[in-house]
Formats: C-alpha cells, structure tokens, sequence
C-alpha cells in the first residue's frame, strides 16, 4: 500500500490488477520451464495492456526483465508480447529516480538506518545508486552503510528451505553487519530479502526492524 | 537432494574454522577488490572482455590450437603426451618413472593431478611422490584434499601445522609461522635434489609457441621444473591460448582475480628441455594434455564457456556459500562456485544432484569471473536438467500444482486466506513456532533458522477493496 501512496502523491493513477500473481521465478529458479512458462503467460495476460508496471521487488523485475526471453525463446507470438511489455515494466526505485524524476517526496523518518542491496536488483538491474538517492532526499533519516550491503543475506527463495542451514548462517553473518551500524532499521527493495533478514534478528532477539523502501518514501510526520 | 547434511552442519558449528574460512577468503576478497578498483586498474573490465573473447575463441577453434601446440612442443624438443583419462595420465607417468628407474618425484601445486589422484596412483606404486607448495605440503602430511583451488590449506591454523609437523616430522612443537615455513624447506631441499621427476601443473599452454606457463610465490615450481631430470607439466586440454602475446592479458587479471597482486612472485615459461650449451633445465620434457571429461563439455555449446575457468578461486572467495561450508563439503576437489558447474558436468549430475541447487543464485561469483563465466546462468541449466531427468518428477509435480492454482487468482487468494490463516492473524508479529496443521514441509525448516512473519490482520487485496469503495 505504501507504494501506491507515493505513486498517486506524485500524480500517478494506480490501478491494482486483481488476477495478478506471480512472476512465475520460483519454478523457473528450480528449473521448472514448463510451469514457469504457463504462470509467466498468465502475468503477460493480466499485464498486456498495462501503461507502466511498476514492481516493488528488484527479483521479480529482473525474472521478467531479463528471463522471460530465455523461458519463451522457443515460441514466437509469446517472445513478441515479452519484447513489448518488459520495457514498460520498472522497479520502483528505478521508476521513481529515472522516470518519474521524483526528488524529495516530504517523506520525513526520523531514523538510523542501513540499507541492504538485494542481490538482484544490484546485479541484474544496476540499482546500487538510486534507492541511495531516494533515501537521502528523506528529511531527518541518517543512512549508515554496513560492511556487508552487497553480500547476499542468504533468502534465495527454495534455497532458504531446502539449505536452511547454510541460508541462516548466511543470514546471521549479514545480521551482524547491520547490527553493527548502530542502525534501528534495515532497509531494502525486496520484501523477501527483509523477511529473511527480520527472522533472523528477531530470532536472535534483536529489535532492529526491516522496512520496504516504498514504506520510508511514504512515512510522513 | 542428499546433501552431505551432518557435514555441513559439522562446518558450520565449528567456530574457529568458520572464522579461518570468513578472515582468509575476506582478506582475499578485499584485496582483490582494491587491486582491480577502477582508480588501479581502469582497463579492467576491458581486460575481462578481452580474456573471454581469447578463451571462447580457443575453445571454438580448441582442435586446430592443440595440433599447433603439439608441432611446436615437439619442434621445440619435447613431448606431447594425450590421455583421454586420469588413468592413462598416471600409467603414462608410472612407467616412465619404471622405464628410467626414478622412485623419487617431487610436485609443484596442480589441480589437474589432485583431479585425477595422481599422487595416490603413484604411492600404490610404491613411489614417493613429494607436494612442495607449503599448503599442498601441509594437506599431504595431514593426509587432506585441497579445502581452496588456491589456497590449499586456509582452513588450517598455524597452531594445527605446529601439531602436524610434531607428529609427522617428529620436530619440537613450533608455532611460529616463518619457522614452520623453514622446517618445510629444508625437508623439501634434500627431496628437489634427489628427485629423478618433477611434475608441475600448467596455468596456461601457449598453442604457437609450446611453451607451458606457471605462475606461483613460493619458488617451489621453478625448482620442480628445473632440477630434476625429467619435467612432467600436466594441464587440462582447455589451459590453451593461441598466442604469447595473449599471455598478458590474462597475466594482468589471475594474480589480481586470486589475491589481489599485480602478478605473483614467480611466472615461468618454459618451452622444451635443456638445449645445448644451456646450464640447466631437464634433459626430457613432457606435455601430458587431459581430456578426462573435457571433451564432453565442450560439445556442449551452452555450457562451454565452463572451460573457460583460469582456476583464480575469485569466486570461492566472493561466494557467501563456500565462505560457509568451505572446501570439503563439495564432493570434488573443485569446490565453490566453479566446482558447482563442473562437478556434474565432468562426474555426471546424477551422482551429486543437491549441488546447482546449493546456491542462493546471487550472482557474486560472476560479477568477479576475469573470464566472464555465467555461472548463475549455468546453475539454472543444471537445474533446468535436473527437472527433466526422472530426478526432478517428485518437485514437478508440485510446481505443476502450484502453476494451476498462480493462473486462478481467486482461488489462490482464497487460498491463501485459508492457510494464513491457520497461523494467525495479529500485526507486526514475528512467530518461532506455527500451530498444527501448518507446522510442516517448507515452514518447519524455515522456523528452524528464523522467525517467520504472522500474517497482517488485512492483506493487501483486502486493503485495496476497502479503499475503492
């Protein structure tokens, strides 16, 4: 909801396609072409005749943005719907720092906080820059970097169950970055980065919370 | 997926490795990172082109570079040696040490021959074949494989060398590095001056002019190649590069991608046994070129690019995997990243199926890659033949399933609704445990780890009907 409030505060019309679901990445990542491929056609059937969609997850951008071809390379008609409705699809940080142009947004949040670059928005989308550059337009937000921010924090979707114990000692070796920076927040573009990341330090018992840009950009005093 | 899970969980509770593991590779890492910082090396991204262009090219033309290496070997006064296997590798090193009468070998550093377990065909053999890279020295008293294609013995503390040597070499307890270091040369001397063989691994074979290139810091190759009588290089068909003058491209980015030096100590390029009128240099020189899988990959037009490795361990070191569960809980002696992509592509990715999907697809590992491997790219392939062989029908069901139910948006939100429920509903609360009947499958393992998010009183798609009325 927090993105949707910064979108329409920026003049845009916002519309929430009710049959959507997923980006089709958890099958594809497992590689699952086949079942991939039939959710991945859903989400060009309900997005087809969408203006701009914006996405609030580096992830699921970079699934369509950069696999979808791969998945529909062997079917024509469905590789020309790929070509024409991936361009118009954006993350949210990108959206707002490339096409909305969007400076300060009278966000206001009076925090200490950090900021986790998730995997691939920073690798696939080249987003190191721009959710840097929203945040720092935030009045009376104090952004510490932590050693870590480009080490993965170990979620990697079925990855995080079916080597649960590798992914939470990856996570815990992120946590103890973040904890060090002093920082009461997390922040970052991939809700799945933060779940993971928040499981781990409440289940150390830290009260360092996790927090969805879009949520940041939205707080106001 | 049977990984080798005990193990794994062995690795991780154990402190001081894990701490060995994180500072080594880290301190690798780090240093890598300065030296090829754009403000010190601000031709390297075009030198990683470069290297991958040389590489792919050689590949695609792999059958006319190693005849022209062969003539120019042979030209120079040397010997190609071809083994489609570990096994002809070794025999053809077993008999001619047999046939010249040598039971003393000594070994420079080579992935290759730990690939093929040289050093244990030749001791059956009842030769005495002797690793002289301190680390390989270390892991051969300590009867290990290599933990790092780079840095054999990382895992490893100064205080378990000092335990080794006392009881391996009989010598008063030491920990002093430098001392341990001396100890290891003057055991080493006596064994590079005895020694009828030296063996040496290849960093690159260089196809016009037949010379074999390592690089190294401790010295230890030089001698290797250079005192005994006979010098065996052993290298992976795919080392080739077509030209010298292709040499530096990929000798700016290897000591750089490894440790971050500019180059390291020692680089010998050596073309041919000892010529008339020159002082030293071996009497015979052999080139033994291994398939032993290679081939197989390389008919793969996909994954190819596989081979185009230079064995830097970058990405071992980047990798927020292998810095967990190290070197030895792969089941090759290439581990990280790399080991990954070629352990089912060279073993057969039936015999380890859990290892492309170890990995949290981050894509650390390519980003540092000075040849530009997609292994991410390459893990999804491996992935994506693991669901089409008889392995992957089990999980295709369930995605099956699960694709029906992502194309019914209302019976997935109410879905949805049902399950979450089940968990209960209450705002910004983190669980440790879930009540019957969701305390099963994915949940279980997460909750083992983590806490996992109660579901918010309202959805989203609750929210949003709520707010267009």
């Amino acid at each position: 909801m927090a993105m949707v409030e910064v979108l329409e505060r920026l003049g845009f019309e916002v519309e929430f396609r009710a049959a959507q679901t997923c980006c089709a990445q958890p099958a594809f990542n497992s590689g699952y072409h086949t079942e991939a491929r039939a959710v991945a056609r859903h989400f060009l059937d309900v997005f087809s005749d969408a203006e701009t969609i914006v996405v609030p997850s580096g992830s699921c951008t970079s699934m369509i943005t950069h696999h979808f071809e791969e998945l529909f390379a062997g079917d024509a008609k469905q590789l020309e719907r790929v070509r024409t409705i991936a361009p118009r699809v954006y993350e949210f940080s990108r959206f707002l720092v490339d096409v909305a142009e969007a400076g300060d947004l009278g966000a206001r949040f009076p925090h200490k906080v950090t900021y986790h670059d998730s995997c691939h928005a920073l690798r696939d989308l080249q987003l190191k820059a721009p959710p840097r550059a929203l945040l720092s337009k935030v009045k009376d937000l104090e952004l510490i970097e932590m050693e870590t921010a480009e080490e993965c924090c170990g979620f990697g979707g079925t990855f995080s169950v079916k080597f649960a114990g590798i992914s939470g000692a990856m996570a815990r070796t992120k946590m103890d970055s973040i904890v060090k920076t002093g920082a009461s927040y997390v922040v970052s573009l991939d809700s799945s980065c933060l779940m993971q990341l928040r499981g781990a330090l409440s289940r150390a018992g830290h009260k360092i919370e996790t927090i969805h840009l879009a949520e940041v950009l939205a707080s106001r005093d | 997926m049977s990984a080798p899970e005990p193990a794994i969980r062995k690795t991780l509770a154990d402190a001081n490795l894990q701490l060995a593991i994180y500072n080594n590779t880290g301190r690798f890492k780090e240093n890598r990172r300065k030296a090829v910082a754009p403000e010190k090396l601000p031709e390297y991204q075009k030198l990683r082109s470069q290297a991958a262009a040389v590489k792919r090219h050689t590949l695609d033309f792999l059958d006319v570079y190693l005849m022209q290496l062969e003539a120019a070997v042979t030209a120079n006064g040397g010997k190609i040696v071809w083994a489609s296997t570990g096994q002809e590798a070794a025999d053809f090193i077993l008999n001619l040490a047999k046939e010249r009468g040598h039971n003393l070998i000594v070994k420079s550093k080579s992935m290759t021959s730990e690939e093929i377990h040289l050093n244990e065909r030749l001791i059956e053999h009842e030769l005495e074949a002797v690793e002289t890279d301190l680390g390989e020295y270390i892991l051969q008293l300590a009867g290990q494989r290599p933990f790092h294609i780079v840095a054999p013995a990382i895992h490893l503390t100064r205080d378990d060398v000092a335990d080794l040597f006392t009881e391996k070499l009989g010598i008063e307890r030491d920990t002093v590095i430098e001392n341990q270091a001396m100890t290891a040369r003057r055991v080493l001397r006596e064994k590079f001056m005895a020694a009828g063989i030296g063996i040496t691994g290849a960093n690159f074979l260089i196809a016009d002019s037949g010379a074999v290139v390592i690089v190294e810091n401790e010295g230890n190759a030089r001698l290797t190649h250079s005192a005994p009588k006979i010098h065996i290089a052993i290298a992976g068909i795919e080392k080739l590069i077509p030209r010298m003058r292709d040499l530096g491209v990929f000798l700016d980015l290897l000591g750089r991608s490894a440790s971050g030096q500019p180059l390291t100590s020692y680089t010998s390029i050596v073309s041919g046994p000892r010529r008339e009128g020159e002082l030293d240099g071996p009497e015979e020189f052999y080139v033994v070129l291994l398939d032993s899988g290679r081939t197989k990959v390389l008919a793969d037009s996909q994954k190819r690019e596989s081979l185009q490795c230079i064995r830097c361990g970058a990405c071992l070191n980047t990798c927020p995997v292998y810095r967990k569960i190290g070197g030895h809980n792969y089941p090759w002696v290439y581990s990280g990243p790399i080991g990954k992509i070629i352990t089912p592509q060279f073993q057969g990715r039936e015999k380890d199926p859990w290892l492309p999907f170890a990995s949290s697809l981050c894509g650390a590992c390519a980003e540092v890659c000075p040849v530009k491997i997609d292994i991410p790219g390459i893990l999804l392939q491996l992935r994506r033949e693991h669901s089409e062989s008889p392995q992957g029908s089990e999980e295709r069901t369930m995605f099956r399933r699960w694709a029906w139910l992502m194309r019914r948006p209302r019976i997935y939100s109410f879905a949805a609704k049902i399950g979450l429920g089940f968990l209960g509903r209450k705002p910004n609360s983190w669980l440790k445990r879930v009540p019957w009947p969701a305390n099963r499958g994915p949940l279980v393992a997460w909750l083992a780890e983590r806490d996992f998010p109660a579901p918010p009183p309202k959805s989203f798609r609750d929210l949003w009907k709520e707010r267009r009325r």
